[in-house]
């Protein structure tokens, strides 16, 4: 599904991904950690073509289509979706019209026909139930004043309506209370096919107790430094990165 | 003395054919308003209030003027089918400076309601127009309504008799037609006595593809009790300027609020000028401006509060695309005896361009010691973090940009209280954000 070879980015010209390969197959799912300013949630922003970041080298390709030559909606019409760390509010925008304008646009980019606005709602309310998103905050502004863990909510409900087949979960788990961690992973559950696959971001187990990953690669300063099982991420809960570091500089 | 020469002969020249072909209050104050055209010109751009526009640039140009009142052979009703849904308006035409021959019942004799021609008004009602005329608007202070009152001949009366309300609200459409670059000037008259009720909106729409130029004089008295909404569209084309002067009086515990959206334009200067004069009122002054390619659109609001106790809500949203100039200039004046004012103005602007340029500048003049006062003013640039989120989710750039627009402007067309109306607004908004509103194609809030 999503292959990255030798990636290197900068953002005003400070290189931040030094050499990253990754390769994510139909199916799975990648647990990606590191610690702070590691380069994780950078690594994502690349991949969905966030304009800030300048690829300096390498490659990434998704289902053999060369990713680094395509829009930002290309890439999400391509089926790639990301899960922001921190969702951005769109005073004045209503979820509604922001969801109908993201699903005829697929529509469009798929050649399909457009939803009819009935369906459309009904599709809505369907999915809302997916990650039991309170009605009144679809009635409002993309994310305005909603609660930390409420735009969390509101990223997995807009997966929900958009159906990726390869999804980013960039630290969804932070902000959630311990309910609605559950509901919003079950939620992603429910929603996988088995072909979805997906790189979640996170610092804890938790949300990988819900979320099992095939895989889980350690990120430190720009590049996968160790890569390993379910296992390994349990280990990094109970020892930290030190260990890590001291195995990558010997 | 700034200009206008070609139009200091021009009344020279035609005063008596201006003055044959209108009506005598209306000539009773023609002279002493040419008097002081001649004596203050054109501003320049150092008379505070102009000095954002070239007035004088504006008028050099020449244009026809159909002084002899020629009639133009065209029935608005055919180019105009007006459907707006579930909005049972009462619809009238001016075409120019003329109220349309062909209206519908123009005096709705059942309550006293008048709403005519105010060349024939003048002299059919000269008591209540006598009282009235030329009583708001000063010409001393003011070299486009100085011109407008020496030049226009007629224009458009109406009439809300003492604790009448209008159960539909009244919409004029104003059509530019000629074959030639004309110029008109176009005078209105609205007297609301106590309690009375009414709701206006004024569509601006040109259909000939020549230049014109508009002046136009607003004179609005609202007595005590009473209440109105009054809504201005201008969707015309690039030739196209206008100049447009509205002053409100209002008494005590009135309700006003002015709504103005330039959507399409060439350039355009209006100037809202309400004083507030009874206590408990409450004033409302919004306004909405989408400009692109090179149009210009500047708002020169004053809003003078005489008695305590008031209250005055400013909103002004632009959005200046491509090359266009938008420019705001709100003052706010509380006088001494004018305790417990409440008031907030607010201006903001989005440039979407390098290119688009925004000036603003609102102002608070306050003689009073015990009042609310705020204002401020914002120039912004399209949220980028906002727009890449869009993207992210499959939305074009293109789109997401457009959504953008149209959530800023959104909250100005919200406040726009008849509902059929904001729905329409809205649907026109989005339109000429897609870029299908490119010249007056009729009026698309009629068709
Ligand atoms: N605009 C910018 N200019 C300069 N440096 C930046 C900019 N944006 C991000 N960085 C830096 O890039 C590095 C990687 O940031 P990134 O957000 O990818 O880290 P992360 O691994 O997601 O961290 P966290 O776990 O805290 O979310 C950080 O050191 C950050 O300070
Ligand atoms: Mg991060």
């Amino acid at each position: 599904m999503l292959e990255v070879r030798n990636l290197h980015a900068c953002i005003n010209g400070k290189e931040i991904l030094k050499g990253v390969d990754l390769t994510i197959k139909d199916g799975e799912i990648h647990a990606l950690m590191g610690t702070n300013g590691a380069g994780k949630s950078t690594l994502s922003n690349v991949i969905v073509g966030h304009p800030s970041y300048e690829v300096t080298a390498g490659s990434i390709t998704f289902n053999g289509q060369n990713l680094l030559e395509m829009k930002p909606e290309e890439r999400a019409h391509a089926g790639i979706f990301l899960s922001f760390q921190q969702p951005v509010e769109i005073p004045g925008v209503s979820m509604v019209n922001f969801m109908r304008a993201a699903v005829n646009a697929r529509h469009k980019a798929l050649g399909e026909e457009q939803m009819k606005s009935t369906d459309f709602l009904k599709l809505m309310r369907e999915k809302r139930k997916f990650v039991e998103i309170d009605n009144k905050l679809i009635n409002r502004s993309v994310n305005e004043g909603f609660s930390g863990g409420e735009k969390k909510r509101n990223e997995i409900f807009q997966m929900a309506m958009l159906e990726p087949k390869f999804c980013i979960l960039d630290e969804t788990d932070s902000g959630l209370d311990v309910d609605a961690l559950r509901i919003v992973a079950e939620g992603f559950n429910k929603l996988r096919t088995k072909e979805t696959s997906a790189m979640v971001i996170t610092h804890y187990q938790r949300l990988l107790d819900y979320i099992r990953p095939d895989v889980v690669h350690v990120l430190l300063d720009g590049r996968i430094v160790k890569t390993g099982g379910a296992e390994l991420a349990q280990e990094i809960e109970n020892r930290g990165f030190d260990w890590i570091k001291e195995e990558v500089t010997e | 003395m700034n200009g206008g020469k070609q139009y200091i002969d021009l009344y020279r020249e035609s005063r008596e054919i201006i003055m044959q072909h209108s009506a005598s209050l209306m000539n009773a104050v023609r002279d002493e308003a040419f008097g002081c055209f001649e004596r203050i010109g054109f501003p320049s751009r150092k008379v505070e209030r102009y000095k954002y526009t070239d007035v004088e640039k504006a008028f050099a140009p020449d244009y026809g003027l159909n002084l002899t009142r020629i009639d133009i052979p065209v029935n608005p009703q055919d180019v105009f089918k007006c459907d707006v849904p579930n909005l049972s308006t009462q619809l009238f035409f001016m075409e120019n400076d003329a109220f349309y021959k062909g209206n519908q019942r123009s005096v709705l004799s059942e309550d006293g309601v008048i709403i005519t021609s105010l060349k024939k008004a003048a002299d059919k009602y000269s008591d209540i127009v006598g009282k009235y005329y030329s009583k708001l608007a000063d010409v001393t202070s003011d070299s486009i309504t100085a011109l407008n009152t020496a030049f226009a001949q007629d224009g458009l009366f109406v009439y809300v008799p003492r604790n009448v309300q209008l159960k539909r609200p009244v919409q004029i459409v104003n059509i530019l037609r000629s074959g030639v670059d004309m110029m008109v000037n176009r005078r209105v008259l609205i007297v609301l006595e106590e309690g009375a009720d009414a709701t206006f909106l004024f569509c601006d729409h040109a259909m000939d593809n020549v230049h014109f130029l508009t002046t136009q004089v607003i004179e609005v008295f609202v007595a005590d009790n009473a209440h109105a909404d009054i809504y201005e569209l201008e969707e015309t084309h690039t030739k196209c300027k206008r100049f447009s002067n509205l002053y409100i009086k209002t008494g005590g515990y009135c309700t006003v609020s002015h709504n103005n959206i330039t959507l399409f334009n060439g350039l355009t200067r209006n100037t809202t000028d309400v004083i507030l004069d009874g206590e408990y009122s409450e004033l409302t002054l919004n306004g909405c401006v989408v400009a692109d390619k090179k149009q210009y659109v500047d708002n020169n609001t004053l809003i003078d509060h005489r008695k305590p106790n008031c209250t005055s809500n400013e909103l002004y949203k632009y959005v200046v695309d491509e090359s266009a100039v938008g420019a705001f200039a709100g003052r706010i004046l509380v006088q001494k005896d004018a305790q417990h004012t409440v008031s907030q103005e607010t201006n903001a602007n989005l440039c979407v361009t390098k290119e688009a340029r925004v000036y603003t500048q609102p102002m608070l003049e306050i003689y009073a010691d015990d009042v609310k006062c705020a204002h401020g003013s914002t120039i912004g640039l399209l949220d980028e973090s906002a727009l890449f989120y869009m993207q992210q989710r499959g939305i074009s750039a293109e789109e997401a940009r457009m959504l953008l627009k149209f959530a800023f402007v959104g909250q100005v067309i919200e406040q726009v209280k008849l509902e059929p109306l904001r729905d329409r607004l809205q649907r026109l908004v989005e339109k000429r954000f897609r870029g299908e509103l490119n010249k007056c194609i009729g009026c698309a809030i009629c068709k």
